[in-house]
């Protein structure tokens, strides 16, 4: 299988400063699938979509995409390989100077050679798939709340059709309608477009909803990975309290620590 | 953190850090201006800088520029006066507003009013991951932010100086005809003789150094701001006073440049 990931990633390091972050990252996944990653806050699930991204640089390890390894191609190949990947930031990172509409088909405009009036219709009905209405388009992003923020973020991810989605935490912020319509909304990308989607998310039901498969980072590993349907019946201790939510267990040990 | 009681390492560690500064934005500075070579051009970014830049840094510019004028005429006036030399306050007053005053204090308004701004900006953009969500978006962000600022600063400022030149002069003038009563006929043709091509086009030449001085620090300050909220008021603070400092130090150095002989 991991002779054909889209994404394979081998001992994968990095520290700031002293502090290490992520300790040897092994990860697979596969053409067409989605893949959860959980684990508590600050443990490095952001960090870890950004070296892949190239936003921050690893200290060692490999990153191949579709069986090249991005780090060691020169930067304006792998600026080609990564164009591929389409992101949702964390906070949403909207362009406040630029209109809602503008936002989400920046890299329509950026890339294709499409006219304004082309692309806005396009975003127009990318930010429908998203539950927000053309009056939304010419808004500026000051002007929406936080989920609405989201929303267009998640819009200007997908508007390309990026044959890779990543998504830092999509619901969070959202209710929990919304939070399953955008659930509903990366499987159908998943599915339908055949992209294939790394998807962090706190929300179990959530990663149920979207994830192919499932892994946890814990102090640097991937402590567990496996079918996202288990991820409550893990049998893993670590992955167990997380999904429970118990006060109890290794991941406690480590916050008295 | 090792405190570090040898004054003399104190010393070699800060030079050391003054390097690598240098250094670093002396390849920012390269890399900004490599852009201008390489399309996609940002036409649209180019006008909207230039308009941040030059349309509206000019009240402020005007302003001062035909304050100095004013106040050069009046302190000339006192000090020549005495030695029966009122003619030269037409000379000194063009002299030392096309060579110095007009594109120094031109780029210390615009350092204080666009500098500010541009690490305001870009900072925001850096802490809110903008800066990285334009290049997940195939955009490369110093084309797209720091290669259209510097361009526009580089051609704003001295079409400010060439405008704060003439105001500047033109507050003399006021000043000498209606409260010195010069005739102004004189004093006109007084500047226009004094004054040379060399005069201007040095001043605009600085100008030119000083907007891009400006852009470079507002830019490479926020660019690379990190810490929130502080962390941009600190870019902010830092793009100000490091961008007023290099106008002035380089002021002496171009000023070196083109008149000690
Ligand atoms: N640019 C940076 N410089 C220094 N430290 C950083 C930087 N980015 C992240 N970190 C550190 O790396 C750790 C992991 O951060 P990260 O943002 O990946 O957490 P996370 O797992 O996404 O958490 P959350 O679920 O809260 O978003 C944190 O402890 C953070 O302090
Ligand atoms: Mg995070």
């Amino acid at each position: 299988m991991s002779a054909e990931a889209k994404i394979r990633i081998r001992g994968l390091c990095k520290a700031f400063g002293n502090k290490v972050v992520l300790d040897g990252i092994d990860l697979d996944v596969a053409p067409g699938t989605s893949m959860v990653v959980i684990g508590g806050s600050g443990t490095g699930k952001s960090v870890l979509l950004k070296c892949v991204l190239g936003l921050l640089e690893p200290d060692a390890g490999s990153i191949e995409i579709d069986g090249r390894d991005v780090l060691a191609l020169d930067r304006r190949e792998a600026e080609a390989v990564r164009a591929r990947i389409g992101m949702l930031f964390q906070n949403g990172a909207l362009f406040d100077s630029l209109p809602v509409w503008e936002n989400v088909a920046f890299g329509l405009l950026a890339r294709k050679h499409v006219s304004r009036r082309e692309a806005r219709a396009r975003a127009e009905e990318v930010l429908a798939q998203v539950g927000l209405g053309a009056e939304v388009a010419s808004l500026w992003p000051a002007e929406l709340s936080g989920g609405m923020q989201k929303r267009v973020g998640l819009a200007r991810a997908i508007a390309a059709q990026p044959d890779i989605l990543f998504f830092d935490e999509p619901t969070t912020g959202l209710d929990p309608i919304m939070g399953a319509v955008i659930d509903g909304l990366i499987v159908d990308c998943v599915k339908r477009l055949g992209s294939t989607a790394v998807a962090i998310t706190h929300d179990m039901a959530s990663a149920r909803r979207i994830g192919d498969r499932a892994a946890m980072l814990f102090q640097g590993h991937l402590v567990w990975e496996g079918p996202a349907a288990g991820l409550l019946e893990s049998g893993n201790a670590v992955v167990d309290q997380f999904t429970h939510g118990r006060r109890e267990g290794p991941i406690q040990m480590e916050l008295r620590r | 953190m090792r405190p570090r009681a040898n004054p003399l390492a104190a010393l070699g560690a800060a030079a050391i850090a003054v390097c690598r500064a240098t250094g670093r934005i002396t390849l920012f500075a390269i890399e900004g201006i490599s852009h201008l070579a390489r399309p996609p051009f940002y036409g649209r970014l180019l006008l909207r800088a230039l308009l941040d830049i030059g349309y509206y840094s000019l009240p402020v510019v005007a302003l001062t520029a035909v304050f100095t004028g004013m106040v050069l005429a009046l302190q000339s006036a006192i000090g020549l006066s005495r030695f029966n030399a009122e003619s030269a306050i037409a000379n000194l007053v063009v002299l030392s507003l096309t060579r110095e005053l007009g594109p120094v204090l031109a780029g210390l308004m615009v350092a204080g009013r666009v500098g500010a701004a541009m690490a305001a900006e870009l900072g925001t953009m850096r802490v809110t991951d903008q800066i990285d969500a334009l290049s997940t978006l195939s955009t490369n962000p110093m084309k797209y932010l720091v290669t259209p600022r510097l361009a526009a600063a580089v051609i704003a400022l001295p079409l400010l100086v060439v405008i704060a030149d003439i105001l500047g002069v033109l507050g003399g003038f006021v000043i000498a005809s209606v409260k010195l009563g010069f005739n102004p006929h004189v004093y006109l043709a007084n500047t226009l003789n004094f004054v040379q091509a060399g005069d201007v086009v040095s001043g605009l030449v600085k100008a030119a150094v000083f907007g891009f001085l400006v852009a470079l620090m507002g830019c490479y300050q926020g660019y690379n701001s990190k810490g929130g909220a502080e962390g941009v008021g600190a870019a902010t603070t830092n793009a100000v006073v490091s961008a007023s400092v290099l106008i002035l130090a380089f002021d002496y150095v171009l000023t070196e440049l083109f008149f000690a002989r």
